[in-house]
């Protein structure tokens, strides 16, 4: 009964925000405040159908209902229930489900947290959102029906859970990564809604700022969990691999930071308007496009499921409606929108021109290199793959390109600024960055010259920073007032640029120090790696809930001294029979220790062993937690709720005034 | 010419020179840095280069895999049941590879014909076949057991 609720909801959802879609956007367009104003309650309705449905999916695989095909394919009785409820999303029709369901919240948290926002944008953004849920709605319903039966012929127990999936990482990895992609849907509504009414000022940045940055944030988180999903449960301790998928969720993070810096000029001095609107729609697209690579199995990638060419063939379809819709909006009314502002060009809007070019050149290679295999097959000739020397190739020196003019950024001025204002201004962290990018890598031989640049460039950002910080509280009355009258604004901007020189000097140091080595090892061998002893002590049976396992223990001690004893797995999962490889991790700030198995070599006990010594690999997880908390600190401005209390007082003032 | 108008055009110039970099960048990368698919069929029928880099996919061929005693050196049989390459490969293969299943290994044809490879890929989930061991199973006829179509 549960599922035919779950699907009937479901239908109710879809019809809802069809009327979401076009009751609100007729009142928009006739002026008729009725249907305008059924805007934010239809929201909340289409949020609470899909919140129903979503729900009797999730009961469905709590109550291991094997009638419901879906779950008989991707649950078994004996798994634990977080990764039964976890495995809601673990499908291609459940991920579909998580999609419509976080679609469905920001729509309603649009509708709930703008009261500032004025009837008549607020229900074209809401119309527009109602126009994507349509898409996925019916896209879920159509070709991808999450509650499908298995009657008659419903199996004993189900098929269980890819023991890849069957991780901590999977319980938090998609929400994050879907608030992120979905959130960018928002500043899209926005930018349709502001070419639809062909007027964009100052506070349409104002509106769309905030919510593009906790997308931002959420995608960031997304995509660190996604890298250090990988590192620690593919067994091979890699934790970026330029995969297709990976690339879906990076490029509309790249396209993401040029907008909020956009976004960022356009709101403090109405400049590159237009420009603004094309990057939120270039944005959103490539969040679809993304879900067309990983849904439509186009692909070869880790993250691709058995998947059916209907379903590739409806979001090709829905994407090209999308980006060709907007874009034609685009072509009629951007020229009704653009700015009329000058700038010098020593000034902070050309710094953060440079941010946009690089990062959209960077966006485009990346999509080139995804993109570049489908278009030689396109074109029939023949199969390849484009592999990390191409990306790391083109990424690298961008982003080496992109540090110089981050770290001017926040000490220039807006509108126009004076070259040696900036010299005087950082002559000092230019200094102190040289001298830290030679000295710190002298801590660790042999000495390397990438590390040295990495070190340069991330404490030219950090020093250029904290003069920044040291000039305000200098100029301040008193230390104490001068950190009160930094806005939550600035202090994001801070510990995100913090965030992205930690993540800088992580990469590079954990890509160009770490130790790996794969080899044959016997119990009591020993080896040595970067100084550390790896004792491979003995092999034992262990019983998991769902999966038995040999159970390695390896003593790790430097100089005499023992300090971690890691006891990875090689795993065998019962309901499938597939074997799973665990890693053992010692993590630390500053190194972690990372021991794998492979597969025992003839029969003496010996194993294949994979033994890790990475350092500074926590330190790019980190960089990516500042550079969200970055985001979210920003949100809480008080620029993004005084007009609030400015459009109420201008009403007030209007009211008395009649 | 009006100051709005000559700031553009500097855009546009400042633009156009980034993005030929751009250009310069990428057209650089993709000229080491792209591997061709072959088929086994087409391999065994000399149709693939030796000494450079490529990618070889199809059934990992029942009985061929041989593991050495005292390394991590494993050797097998790549085949999409026209042809097939033997296939060897120094280190520690993914969890899903297997015997009669899919798998994709990425290296170097020597001049004997066997691919030295540096990357196995297997299949990810049991339902799951990477797109190009299909296309070669398609090409040469046969399905994933090894029957005709």
């Amino acid at each position: 009964m549960m599922p035919e609720i779950g699907h009937f909801a479901l239908i109710i959802a879809f019809c809802l925000t069809l009327m979401l879609a076009t009751v609100p956007a007729w009142g928009a367009w006739r002026g008729n405040a009725t249907a305008m104003a059924l805007a934010p309650t239809l929201a909340i309705g289409v949020l609470v159908f899909v919140g129903i449905s979503f729900g009797c999916l999730a009961s469905a695989f709590l109550q291991d209902d094997f009638s419901v095909a879906l779950v008989a394919s991707h649950s078994n009785s004996l798994l634990p229930p977080i990764y039964k409820f976890a495995a809601v999303w673990g499908n291609h029709e459940g991920s579909l489900m998580l999609w419509a369901l976080i679609l469905a919240l920001w729509t309603a948290a649009v509708a709930l947290f703008s009261p500032s926002l004025p009837l008549l944008v607020l229900s074209r953004v809401l119309s527009v959102m109602g126009a994507i849920g349509v898409g996925f709605l019916s896209f879920s319903l159509v070709t991808s029906n999450p509650f499908a039966r298995l009657l008659p012929g419903t199996p004993v127990d189900g098929g269980d859970l890819n023991p890849l999936l069957q991780d901590p990482g999977l319980i938090i990895h998609p929400p994050l990564l879907y608030m992120g992609y979905v959130g960018f849907s928002v500043a899209f509504a926005f930018a349709i809604a502001a070419l639809l009414g062909g007027r964009l000022d100052a506070s349409w940045a104002r509106w769309s700022r905030p919510w593009t940055n906790i997308a931002w944030g959420f995608l960031s988180l997304g995509i660190m969990l996604g890298s250090w999903w990988a590192y620690y449960e593919l067994g091979w301790g890699g934790w970026w691999f330029w995969d297709p998928v990976e690339n879906a969720s990076f490029m509309p993070w790249l396209a993401g930071t040029a907008l909020i810096h956009s976004l960022a000029a356009t709101d403090k001095r109405g400049l590159f308007k237009s420009w603004t609107v094309l990057l939120a729609i270039f944005a959103f697209s490539l969040s679809l496009l993304g879900t067309f690579l990983v849904r439509s199995g186009v692909l070869t990638s880790v993250h691709a499921f058995a998947t059916d060419p209907a379903r590739g063939m409806f979001i090709l379809v829905f994407l090209a409606l999308v980006v060709g819709g907007s874009l034609t909006l685009y072509a009629f009314r951007a020229p009704a929108v653009s700015s009329k502002v000058t700038f010098a060009w020593v000034s902070r809007e050309s710094l953060l021109l440079c941010n946009n070019v690089v990062f959209l050149v960077a966006t485009l290679t990346v999509l080139f290199g995804t993109l570049f295999p489908l278009i030689v097959d396109g074109l029939g000739m023949g199969k390849v793959s484009v592999g990390p020397p191409y990306f790391n190739a083109v990424f690298v020196p961008l982003m080496v390109l992109l540090v110089p003019f981050m770290g001017i950024g926040p000490v220039s001025r807006w509108k126009g600024d004076d070259v040696a204002r900036w010299r005087s201004e950082l002559m000092i962290p230019v200094v102190v960055a040289v001298v830290c990018g030679f000295t710190f890598p002298l801590l660790h031989a042999p000495y390397n010259i990438w590390v040295a640049l990495a070190v340069l460039l991330s404490s030219w950002l950090v020093l250029g920073l904290l003069q920044d910080v040291w000039r305000r509280l200098r100029n301040a009355s008193s230390p104490a007032r001068g950190l009160q009258r930094l806005t939550p604004g600035y202090c994001g901007m801070l510990i995100a640029h913090l965030g992205f020189a930690i993540c800088v000097t992580g990469v590079v140091a954990t890509s160009q120090y770490s130790v790996e080595r794969d080899l044959r090892m016997s119990p009591g061998d020993t080896q040595e790696v970067a100084g550390y002893e790896f004792k491979f002590v003995e092999v034992t049976q262990v019983r998991g809930p769902n999966f038995t396992a040999d159970e390695a223990r390896v003593e790790v001690s430097r100089d005499g001294v023992i300090v971690a004893s890691l006891l990875p797995q090689k795993r065998r999962y019962l309901a499938t029979g597939s074997v799973m490889t665990e890693a053992a991790i010692d993590p630390g700030l500053f190194r972690d220790l990372y021991v794998a198995m492979g597969e025992p070599i003839g029969n003496g006990g010996a194993w294949a062993m994979r033994l890790h010594y990475k350092p500074l690999v926590r330190w790019m997880w980190l960089g990516a937690i500042f550079m969200a908390a970055g985001a979210f600190t920003s949100i809480l401005d008080k620029r993004y709720r005084r007009q609030h209390e400015v459009v109420r007082s201008g009403n007030k003032a209007a009211l008395h005034g009649a | 010419m009006h100051p709005v108008r000559k700031q553009r055009l500097y855009l546009v110039l400042f633009v156009a020179l980034f993005s030929s970099v751009a250009v310069g960048l990428v057209s650089y990368a993709l000229r080491g840095n792209i591997n061709l698919f072959y088929p086994p069929a087409d391999v065994a029928s000399g149709k693939a280069p030796t000494g450079q880099s490529i990618r070889v996919g199809g059934m990992v061929e029942e009985g061929s895999v041989q593991r050495a005693d005292d390394s991590l050196e494993v050797s097998f049989m790549l085949t999409d049941y026209q042809a097939s390459v033997p296939v060897v490969y120094i280190g520690i293969l993914p969890d899903l590879f297997g015997e009669e299943q899919g798998a994709v290994a990425s290296g170097v044809l020597d001049s004997e014909g066997v691919l030295q490879a540096t990357e196995i890929l297997a299949k990810h989930d049991e339902n799951y076949m990477p797109p190009e061991v299909a296309y070669a199973l398609e090409n040469s006829g046969y399905d994933k057991k090894g029957k005709t179509k």
